[in-house]
């Protein structure tokens, strides 16, 4: 329960109410985390927050904290150098490993891109494992894409159709107006070897997966990352529960088909 | 365990028990009369016991009596169980000045004297969730293993409980040290004595013990199983997992709302509820710094915070939560029951809500229920 | 739209329809103007816009392949409420819809099966705006 301290090496703005930060171990690191894990960063005397991973790079862990909040605040205000406390790596990941040879549709909205870069790096890691990959990224406005420079790099490469989309455009936009939903929509999606990554706020996540089934997608080719109100992170204090699970030990990713009785009931 | 290795212990023998587990450097925890409730807490000695005292219990109500009798454990359902010792509702995790951590490493040796079937199983729930997963509770663990338990078996059913259709009482199972059957008749004030454990038996070894007349054992068996089947109520003889899955829309929680105060005085005295928040703290300097681990219960608004507000705003979704994790999901969780039908919290809920009535309604498609494969 | 019609009825929507190109930032219509014409659209990306005092002209949806642009044509008063605009160079499939009218009011059960095609897309789109009017990016704080 004792947090393991690290330090920020490097601090970089996405956008008005979230930063990346990069964080290296002071002694031994934790064990790298795999894609669509979280650790529990830790602000000193304020508190802790689960975050999702969002790469891991060489033992640094690469985390996006928005602002929502005390600790995430205190979080987004530590300039490099400072000490963070991290625990983890907690919770079921994305698995894209068990996904090899099949189409990979990746859909992330707002915030949701930061859990799911980490699928995206390692389908272009290895590229030849899979076969068409598609990103679509929806924000609220323009300036609320993160990883700007890396949708940009991305959008420039032949092997991955990259969509962008907002909800209200801004002058000199020209890219995609609409939800997140009607680019994909628009897809050409082979329902017998596709899988879908979804991540975002649940009622986007829920459209979005409406979208899929209704292209003939198996629920369980669809896997969404879930999110509760945790405190430990490691399923004893009982606060992310949903239903029949601990999001924190069975989730937060899980497949459609389990999540979706989950995510149906009011205040579950 | 084996009836010809039967004992029995008179009222000197208690003392002598308790006094020896004391010398032995064990903090003996047990019940006695304190500010119009029986409480737990540590025993200076025998004497402290409520000898003569029973209770009357019912829903939303709770009050001390004098007994015909000396017994010691005539009573049932006080406001607290066993888990604030092995689980307790602050403890400080680890604090931190300048560059070292500390964390705190004092292990209390409890012996517990008096642990009814139904808290015995609780503590065993409690292991399962605290100890049985991939990150087990270190705190938890080490209270546990220095714990010693001495059992009281119940001769007479309290007016809430419904141990036995949970199949958790009135006999302890198997897990104590030492259990022991009270018994008060012409012969004498005496407890027959089980011995569960190897460090069971050496306690009684160590203290001396009467052998056991064999009315004594017969006369205790029989005294609990008859117990068995003088329960004031019990849970519908229901799959209770599938009934509250199957009714998560049922109008019945909007009637529970109306009278829930939200007040989570059962998730307090429930014996199994485990839920715990953390708090960091700092000093002014921020030199400092500080993690505690406290009680939480999920009828609190923000025990489901996310983005903005409560995932349960509404009493209904609060109280459904906690019965259903109780008597439903804990199963998928963790395998079992998260009941063990002590009633603590029919008595101590203030407006007398029944968990088991609200089950049977449930249950039942006359009253309003969705009973199964509705809903 | 048109894979919610039959054969039969698909190739009569198609009946009289031409290729047609736009370059970037050609304007296929504009608001007011009467509504004739229907774009499929097969590659690029078209702007749903209005112009707004002070702000010009702002985009409210994009569309893109596989989308049918406008259907102010079926309904009364016939004139286009927005404008539409080429973002990329457009290859599209223009409808007669002044043939498609006709052959509604002369054929009920074509024109029955156009109603219900062209209600299935605009509540696809209803849909979708009704998402973003959640503004499900937002922080939404509530108070207890």
């Amino acid at each position: 329960m004792v947090p393991t301290r690290y330090r920020v090496a490097d601090r970089a703005v996405e956008t008005h109410d979230s930063v990346t930060l990069r964080l290296t171990p002071v002694g031994d690191g934790l064990v790298p985390p795999r894609p669509g894990q979280f650790t529990m960063l830790y602000a000193r005397g304020v508190g802790e927050v689960p975050i999702s991973v969002s790469a891991c790079v060489h033992g640094s862990l690469v985390h996006t904290i928005r602002n929502v909040g005390a600790v995430s605040g205190a979080l987004r205000r530590l300039e490099r150098g400072a000490f963070v406390g991290v625990r983890g790596p907690f919770g079921t990941g994305w698995e894209p490993e068990s996904a090899t040879g099949r189409d990979l549709v990746i859909v992330a909205g707002g915030i949701g891109l930061a859990p799911l870069r980490p699928v995206l790096l390692h389908a272009l890691a290895e590229r030849g494992s899979y076969g068409r990959v598609v990103l679509i990224v929806g924000a609220r406005t323009p300036e609320e894409f993160l990883y700007r420079e890396q949708l940009a790099e991305w959008s420039g490469r032949a092997d991955v159709v990259v969509e962008l989309t907002v909800d209200s455009p801004a002058e000199g936009w020209d890219g995609g107006v609409g939800f997140v939903t009607e680019p994909l929509a628009r897809l050409d999606v082979d329902p017998a070897r596709t899988t879908a990554f979804l991540c975002g706020p649940e009622p986007m996540m829920r459209f979005c997966a409406r979208t899929l089934l209704a292209k003939g997608m198996p629920a369980q080719d669809i896997r969404v990352s879930l999110e509760r109100n945790m405190r430990c992170g490691i399923g004893l204090c009982g606060h992310c529960q949903l239903g029949s699970i601990l999001v924190c030990r069975d989730g937060p990713v899980l497949d459609y088909r389990a999540a979706e009785p989950l995510l149906a009931v009011a205040e579950l | 365990m084996g009836d010809a290795d039967a004992a029995v212990l008179d009222l000197p023998g208690l003392a002598r028990l308790v006094a020896h587990l004391a010398d032995a450097g064990y903090r003996v925890i047990g019940p006695t009369r304190r500010d119009s409730a029986i409480v737990l807490t540590e025993l200076t000695s025998a004497d402290d016991l409520p000898a003569g005292w029973g209770v009357d219990v019912g829903p939303g109500h709770y009050r001390l009596r004098r007994r015909s009798d000396g017994a010691l454990f005539g009573h049932s359902a006080g406001p607290q169980s066993w888990k604030q010792f092995l689980h307790p509702a602050h403890r400080v995790l680890w604090s931190e000045s300048g560059d070292s951590t500390r964390v705190p490493d004092d292990v209390p040796r409890y012996a517990f004297l008096g642990v009814r079937g139904c808290d015995l199983a609780a503590i065993q729930k409690l292991d399962t969730v605290l100890m049985g997963g991939a990150h087990p509770d270190g705190s938890y663990a080490r209270r546990r293993r220095a714990l010693f338990v001495i059992a009281a078996n119940c001769t007479e059913p309290g007016g809430v409980c419904f141990c036995a259709s949970m199949g958790c009482g009135p006999g302890a199972g198997p897990g104590y040290d030492l259990a022991l059957t009270e018994q008060i008749d012409d012969t004498g004030h005496r407890f027959v004595v089980d011995v569960g454990s190897a460090a069971g038996q050496a306690v009684i070894d160590a203290i001396g013990r009467l052998p056991a007349a064999t009315d004594d054992v017969t006369q205790a068996r029989a005294a609990v199983a008859d117990a068995a089947g003088r329960m004031g109520r019990a849970m519908p003889d229901t799959d209770l997992h599938a009934l509250l899955h199957d009714n998560r829309e049922s109008p019945r929680w909007a009637d529970v709302a109306q009278r829930c105060l939200t007040c989570g005085n059962c998730t307090a005295v429930c014996p199994t509820c485990f839920c715990t928040t953390v708090e960091d703290t700092t000093d002014l300097t921020g030199e400092h710094a500080e993690r505690a681990q406290r009680w939480a219960s999920c009828f609190d608004l923000d025990f489901s915070y996310l983005h903005g507000g409560p995932v349960r705003p509404s009493g209904a979704g609060r109280y459904r939560q906690w019965m259903s994790h109780k008597l439903g999901t804990w199963h998928d969780q963790f395998g079992e029951s998260g009941c063990v039908g002590c009633g603590r919290c029919i008595a101590w809920c203030p407006v007398g809500i029944d968990i088991t009535e609200e089950a049977a309604r449930l249950a039942d498609p006359a009253d309003g229920g969705g009973g199964h494969g509705a809903g | 739209m048109l894979d919610a019609l039959s054969d039969e009825h698909r190739a009569e929507m198609l009946n009289g329809a031409t290729a047609v190109t736009f370059v970037k930032r050609q304007r296929l219509f504009a608001e007011h103007d009467k509504a004739v014409g229907c774009w499929l659209i097969r590659h690029g990306r078209v702007a749903i816009d209005v112009r707004v005092v002070g702000r010009g002209e702002v985009t409210i949806q994009t569309l893109g392949p596989g989308d049918l642009v406008g259907w102010s044509w079926l309904l009364p008063p016939h004139v286009w409420e927005f404008g539409a605009v080429a973002l990329t160079d457009v290859d599209a499939i223009r409808l007669d819809t002044d043939r498609i009218v006709a052959r509604c009011v002369a054929d009920p059960v074509f024109g029955r099966a156009v109603g219900f095609a062209m209600c299935g897309m605009v509540v696809d789109r209803l849909r979708h705006t009704r998402a973003r009017l959640l503004d499900v990016y937002g922080i939404h704080r509530d108070h207890h």
